[in-house]
C-alpha cells in the first residue's frame, strides 16, 4: 500500500480504482503540403466547429456547473475571436505552416504573452490559451475529443476548464490532479459536482488500474489500500451517507404548502449521476430529462445501447419515481458536433427540437426505442420539444408506436410510457386545447416561452432587464395553459428555471400547477420555499 | 482624438467578463481606440492585449479614441468605466 499525501479541495471519500486522464493528440507536422489558401478554410472550418463547441460547453457549465466555470469557458471563446491569436495562425499559414501547427504555435505565442505578466490569474489563462489551440489542433486531425475514462478516481496533471467540464460526471468517483490551486476550476468543478478531490500530488503512469481510496477528508490518497484502510472508508462513507440521509430526512416526506396542498417536486438533469443526487435531495420524480446530454461534445453520436443505458440507469436511480425524458433537442444555442447541423440566420426559431427529429427519423427512432426499452425497468414519460402542432405530437406518437411494434418483433418487450409535450412557444399555448387532448401531461419551459413571448433572445445580456421586468405577459400564457389543460384532464408541470426563483414559486403554483421541475442543488430551497406558502392568497395575475 | 483618463472600478482589474465587454463595445465602433497604462497600451479591441497590460481595481488608466464617431465611442467608453449600463448577466 502506497501513502500519498496532498492537498484536499473537496472532503468526502471515494473508494475505486484509479483512472489515469489521457489527453491524447499529437505533434503536428509544420510544413503544409497544400496551398496557403486551402489551410486558410481548414483552419476557418475548425475554429467554427471549436466556436460551437466552447459555446456547448458552456451551456453545460452553466445550467450544472455554476457560473465561474461558464465564464472561463467564456473568455476561451473570447481568445478565439482575438486579433494577435488570429493573426500568429495567418502569418505562419501565410508561411507554409499547416493549420495545425499555425494553431499550437500562435496559442504559445499567446501563452507566452500571458505568463510574461507574473499575474497569477493572468498565468492561468495562458493555460486556456494552450487549450484553446490543442482544441484547434485536434478539430483539424480529427481526432475524437479525450476519450471518457471509465468510472473511478480521475487522476490528472492539470485540467483546462473545457477538459472539466466535458467530464462525465456520472462515472467520477474522485479527483486527484498534480496542478491546481483551491481556487482552480478544478476545485471549482469538484464543488460544484461534489466529489472528493486532491491537488498538489506527484503523478505516476503507473498507478493506473489501481485500487484506491481517497480521503477527501484528510487529503490522503491510498494506493492498493489494505483492509483495515478500505473498511475504515467504507464505513466513513456509509456514516457521511447516513448523515446526510438524517439532513434530509425531512425531505422524504411529500412536498406540502403551508396550507396542506401537496406539491410535486421533481429535478432537472442531464445524467443518471446527477438523477442519484436529486433523489438524495428529495426529488420525487425527474420532471426534465435532457437527453441531448448525450450528444454534448461528441463527435460521433450515442448508439442506441448507450442511450438505453443512460435512460435506464436514471430509471433504476429513481426507484419507482416517474422519470420524464425530452427527446432530443438540439439545434439554437444546443449544436452537438455529431450532427452536422447547418448554421442557420436565426436558430432560435430554426431547425430544432421536435422538427428536427421528425425529419431525421432513423435517429428520432434510435432515441425512442431506447427510451422504450428503458420503460420495461420503471415508469417513464417521454416528452417532445418545440411543440407547435397537434400534427407533430401525432406524428411524434405514431412513430413511438413503430419503434414499439418493431422491438416487439424482435422479441424486446418494451415499457409503457406516458406521452406528454413542452409548452414552450406562443403555438403551443394557444392550441393547448388540442394537445392536452393528445398528451397524459404538459411541461412548461419557461426559458424558451418567456424568450419566444416577449420577442427578446435570452442570451442577449442587453435584454435581461426587458426580460425580468415585468411578468405579465408570462404569467397570462402559463395560466390559459394550466386552465386549459385541466379541463380536459392534462397534468402540467414547469421545468423552466423559474421555478426555482423563490419570488416566484408563490405565484407560479397558485396558478395551478401540478408539479414544479427544478435543477438538483435547488430542490432544498425550494422545498422550504414552499412550505412557506399559503396557496389560499389569490394569484395577482389579471 | 479624444484623450481621457478613467477609473477601474472592477474587482479583478481588467480580466475576464470586463475585458470581453470592453472588447465587444471597442468593436461597435469604427474609431480605434487605445487604452493605456504608464508606458504600456494596447487596442481596446484585442482581449489578449488589454489582459497583459495587468490593469488593476482602482487604477487610472488612459483611453484614447481616434477617429468619425469618437463622440459616441467616448462616450460610451466613459460609461463602461463608470459601469452605468446594466452589467451582462450569465443567462441560460
Amino acid at each position: 500500500m502506497q501513502t500519498i499525501q496532498g492537498k484536499s479541495i473537496q472532503p468526502g471519500i471515494a473508494v475505486g480504482p484509479i483512472r489515469l486522464y489521457d489527453r491524447g493528440g499529437s505533434s503536428p507536422t509544420k510544413l503544409s503540403s497544400l496551398t496557403p489558401q486551402r489551410e486558410r478554410d481548414r483552419f476557418l472550418a475548425a475554429k467554427a466547429q471549436a466556436a460551437l463547441e466552447l459555446r456547448q460547453l458552456q451551456e453545460h457549465a452553466c445550467s450544472r456547473l455554476g457560473g465561474d466555470l461558464a465564464a472561463i469557458i467564456q473568455v476561451q471563446s473570447a481568445m478565439l475571436e482575438d486579433p494577435d491569436f488570429l493573426e500568429g495562425v495567418e502569418e505562419r499559414i501565410r508561411q507554409g505552416a499547416s493549420a495545425e501547427f499555425a494553431a499550437l504555435a500562435s496559442g504559445e505565442d499567446c501563452a507566452d504573452m500571458l505568463l510574461a505578466t507574473q499575474d497569477e490569474y493572468l498565468r492561468s489563462r495562458a493555460a486556456d490559451a494552450r487549450d484553446l489551440a490543442r482544441r484547434l489542433a485536434g478539430i483539424l486531425s480529427g481526432q475524437e475529443g479525450a476519450p471518457q475514462p471509465p468510472a473511478g478516481i480521475l487522476v490528472v496533471q492539470d485540467l483546462s476548464p473545457s477538459e472539466a467540464v466535458g467530464l462525465d460526471s456520472s462515472t467520477l468517483l474522485g479527483l486527484v490532479s498534480c496542478q491546481g490551486s483551491s481556487n482552480s476550476h478544478t476545485a471549482i468543478l469538484a464543488r460544484a459536482m461534489g466529489i472528493p478531490s486532491l491537488i498538489g500530488v506527484e503523478i505516476d503512469p503507473a498507478w493506473d488500474g489501481l485500487p484506491a481510496v481517497l480521503d477527501g477528508d484528510q487529503g490522503i490518497l491510498y494506493l492498493e489500500p489494505d483492509d483495515e484502510i478500505r473498511s475504515a472508508a467504507l464505513e466513513r462513507q456509509r456514516v457521511l451517507l447516513e448523515q446526510q440521509q438524517r439532513l434530509l430526512a425531512q425531505c422524504g416526506g411529500p412536498c406540502l404548502t403551508k396550507d396542506g396542498r401537496k406539491v410535486e417536486l421533481y429535478a432537472n438533469v442531464g445524467s443518471p449521476r446527477e438523477a442519484w443526487t436529486a433523489r438524495a435531495n428529495g426529488a420525487q420524480g425527474i420532471g426534465l430529462f435532457r437527453s441531448e446530454y448525450l450528444y454534448l461534445g461528441r463527435r460521433t453520436c450515442p448508439t442506441e445501447e448507450e442511450q438505453f443505458e443512460a435512460y435506464r440507469q436514471t430509471v433504476l436511480a429513481m426507484d419507482g419515481m416517474k422519470v420524464i425524458i425530452r427527446t432530443l433537442d438540439v439545434g439554437a444555442d444546443k449544436q452537438a458536433p455529431c450532427l452536422a447541423q447547418e448554421s442557420e440566420l436565426n436558430p432560435a426559431l430554426g431547425y430544432r427540437g421536435i422538427r428536427y427529429s421528425l425529419t431525421h427519423p432513423e435517429l428520432f427512432c434510435q432515441q425512442l426505442r431506447a427510451i422504450l426499452r428503458a420503460a420495461a425497468f420503471g415508469p417513464i414519460g417521454v416528452m417532445f420539444p418545440m411543440v407547435t402542432s397537434a400534427q407533430e405530437v401525432r406524428a411524434a406518437k405514431e412513430m413511438l408506436e413503430d419503434c414499439r411494434r418493431d422491438l416487439l418483433s424482435k422479441g424486446i418487450e418494451p415499457g409503457p410510457v406516458e406521452i406528454g409535450t413542452m409548452i414552450e412557444t406562443p403555438a403551443a399555448v394557444v392550441l393547448a386545447d388540442q394537445l392536452a387532448q393528445e398528451v397524459d401531461f404538459f411541461s412548461i419551459g419557461t426559458n424558451d416561452l418567456s424568450q419566444y413571448t416577449l420577442a427578446a433572445d435570452r442570451q442577449n445580456p442587453r435584454l435581461a432587464a426587458l426580460c425580468d421586468a415585468d411578468y405579465t405577459a408570462l404569467m397570462r400564457m402559463i395560466r390559459h395553459t394550466v386552465d386549459t389543460a385541466h379541463r380536459f384532464g392534462c397534468r402540467v408541470g414547469l421545468c423552466g428555471e423559474m421555478g426555482a426563483d423563490p419570488a416566484m414559486t408563490g405565484a407560479l403554483l397558485r396558478l395551478g400547477l401540478d408539479e414544479l421541475s427544478v435543477s438538483p442543488p435547488a430542490l432544498l430551497s425550494t422545498r422550504e420555499c414552499i412550505s412557506g406558502i399559503p396557496l389560499a392568497q389569490p394569484s395577482g395575475v389579471h | 482624438m479624444k484623450t481621457f483618463p478613467v477609473r477601474v472600478p472592477f474587482s479583478n482589474g481588467l480580466h475576464g467578463r470586463p475585458a470581453m465587454e470592453l472588447v465587444h463595445t471597442a468593436q461597435s465602433f469604427e474609431s480605434e481606440i487605445t487604452i493605456a497604462k504608464g508606458a504600456r497600451s494596447a487596442v481596446a479591441t484585442r482581449m489578449i492585449a488589454l489582459m497583459t497590460l495587468c490593469v488593476k481595481e482602482n487604477d487610472t488608466v488612459t483611453v484614447t479614441v481616434s477617429g468619425p464617431d469618437e463622440e459616441a465611442a467616448a462616450a460610451a467608453l466613459e460609461r463602461f468605466f463608470r459601469q452605468e449600463d446594466p452589467p451582462a448577466r450569465a443567462r441560460m
